[in-house]
């Protein structure tokens, strides 16, 4: 591996610069997206910034479970994100829609519209989850750094189908 | 005053070489010290290094015509003239300097802030036209004060070059021309209380909020430079006269921190002013420094 590769791993992983979008979420998930960022969590150690504008970031994180009316600004935001770039879906309604599954006002889950890389369950998770999931996302994209040039990246995989396929099914249980 | 001085002055010390690595530093101090101010633990050392390796190697999406042309080219013209302005500090005592630049010093920090509103427009995004007129208003408000302070040192010892001024010795106007050249800075420096320009999810990202990657670096770096620049000429005007260039260099970095902590104090203690606020303070409160400043600068021209 060249040594621009290298720093650009490195400086992947350090950096993760987040954009939030809400796609009909109640509020939960995006009170505690914002306590991850407060002095008690402090994700800025991290390197996280939240960033104002989705052209500047590296991770969009995603909550809420999809709504048609929030599909078509989330492709636009989804698409506005310069490559290569990560998906983490925050609380359960952006993985499995959660008990608003069924609903004929839904278009989610999430993974229907576009590649999630990385899911945070809850309802809501803990900051401490979202930030675990958010260096997660950023090792993820140091990792495609490897092995790929950043125009390659544009597919990005599924990483936890399987968490993801348990969760709806406990979802579908109750 | 030779070729190898100028060119040592603006590659080395204080220039590209000097000036790159301490960009990010103070980008870093502002973070991590803001950060201690709210109890966080903050950004680790090489924070600002990590945010432009990966802006490098981000992917720029293909802009057609002349605009797109123009959107590359601003942060490059940014980081340009900033690192001018670094360059011509008269940190070490070398005679590299020439009569009136401090007029070249003044119109280089003026050029990032000028190519920002550009960049705004060119970018044809709502959010950065918005930013880029708010930047444009801001820019006229606080000027008045910024140059009538650096106007008052000029001519009350009647030169216009940075080694002259740098060398003669303060009075009491000196420090209130650095004073009122401090209260212009966080409007300089886009910080808090005078945020408007960038103001973060208010506006988006202002100017910015269309460039991506390595033009959002270079931007970043334009910011640091310009960071480097404007606490310099504070710490220019305040350092007392040193022969020996490493001890004079080591005055000059640590009292450019001290600006840079301060101005992160400022900024970690107050929240945005609205546009009309800003431009009152400017227009009411500081303008009585200058008064003070410009007037007695000219009445001790009189004197001598």
């Amino acid at each position: 591996m060249s040594l621009w590769k290298k720093l650009l791993c490195l400086g992947r992983r350090k950096s993760p610069w987040l954009f939030h979008m809400n796609s009909g979420s109640c509020n939960g998930c995006d009170i505690e997206l914002i306590a991850a960022l407060t002095p008690r969590y402090d994700a800025e150690q991290l390197g996280v910034k939240l960033e104002p504008s989705p052209r500047h970031a590296d991770i969009i994180c995603i909550s809420g479970p999809v709504t048609h009316t929030a599909l078509k600004a989330l492709k636009t935001v989804y698409g506005q994100v310069p490559n290569p770039k990560a998906v983490v879906a925050i609380g359960s309604c952006p993985a499995s829609t959660n008990v608003f599954i069924d609903s004929r006002v839904l278009a989610g889950p999430l993974d229907k519209h576009i590649p999630v890389d990385v899911y945070v369950p809850g309802c809501p998770p803990r900051p401490d989850a979202i930030l675990q999931g958010v260096a997660k996302a950023a090792q993820i994209l140091a990792e495609r750094a490897e092995v790929e040039s950043a125009a390659e990246a544009k597919q990005p995989q599924v990483v936890t189908q399987a968490q993801q396929t348990n969760e709806t099914a406990e979802v579908k249980a109750q | 005053m030779n070729l190898s001085t100028i060119l040592s002055r603006f590659l080395v010390f204080p220039g590209l070489l000097f000036a790159v690595p301490a960009a990010w530093f103070y980008l870093w101090v502002e973070r991590k010290a803001m950060a201690k101010m709210q109890r966080r633990i903050g950004p680790p050392f090489m924070q600002p290094f990590f945010d432009f390796l990966k802006l490098m190697g981000k992917e720029v999406p293909a802009r057609p015509g002349f605009s797109g042309f123009l959107m590359k080219m601003w942060p490059i013209f940014s980081v340009a003239a900033a690192a001018g302005a670094c360059g011509l500090l008269p940190v070490i005592q070398s005679g590299a300097g020439f009569n009136g630049d401090l007029i070249l010093l003044l119109s280089l920090l003026e050029v990032p802030s000028m190519f920002l509103i550009a960049a705004g427009f060119s970018s044809r995004s709502l959010w950065g036209e918005i930013g880029s007129a708010r930047e444009a208003t801001m820019n006229v408000a606080y000027n008045i004060v910024f140059l009538m302070a650096v106007i008052g040192i000029a001519v009350s010892q009647q030169t216009f070059s940075l080694q002259a001024l740098a060398q003669s010795h303060g009075s009491i106007l000196r420090w209130v021309a650095v004073l009122a050249i401090l209260v212009c800075l966080p409007a300089k420096l886009h910080m808090n209380p005078f945020s408007l320009t960038n103001a973060e999810q208010e506006i988006y990202a202002g100017p910015t909020t269309e460039y991506v990657g390595a033009e959002l670096a270079m931007f970043e770096l334009a910011h640091g430079l310009e960071w480097v620049a404007a606490t310099g000429l504070v710490a220019v005007l305040m350092a007392p006269m040193i022969a020996n260039p490493s001890a004079a260099a080591a005055v000059f970095v640590a009292l450019s921190l001290l600006v840079v902590l301060v101005l992160t104090g400022i900024a970690a203690g107050t929240a945005r002013l609205a546009i009309d606020s800003s431009v009152r303070f400017y227009g009411q409160c500081a303008l009585i420094l200058i008064v003070i400043g410009v007037s007695s600068a000219l009445l001790m021209r009189m004197k001598l």
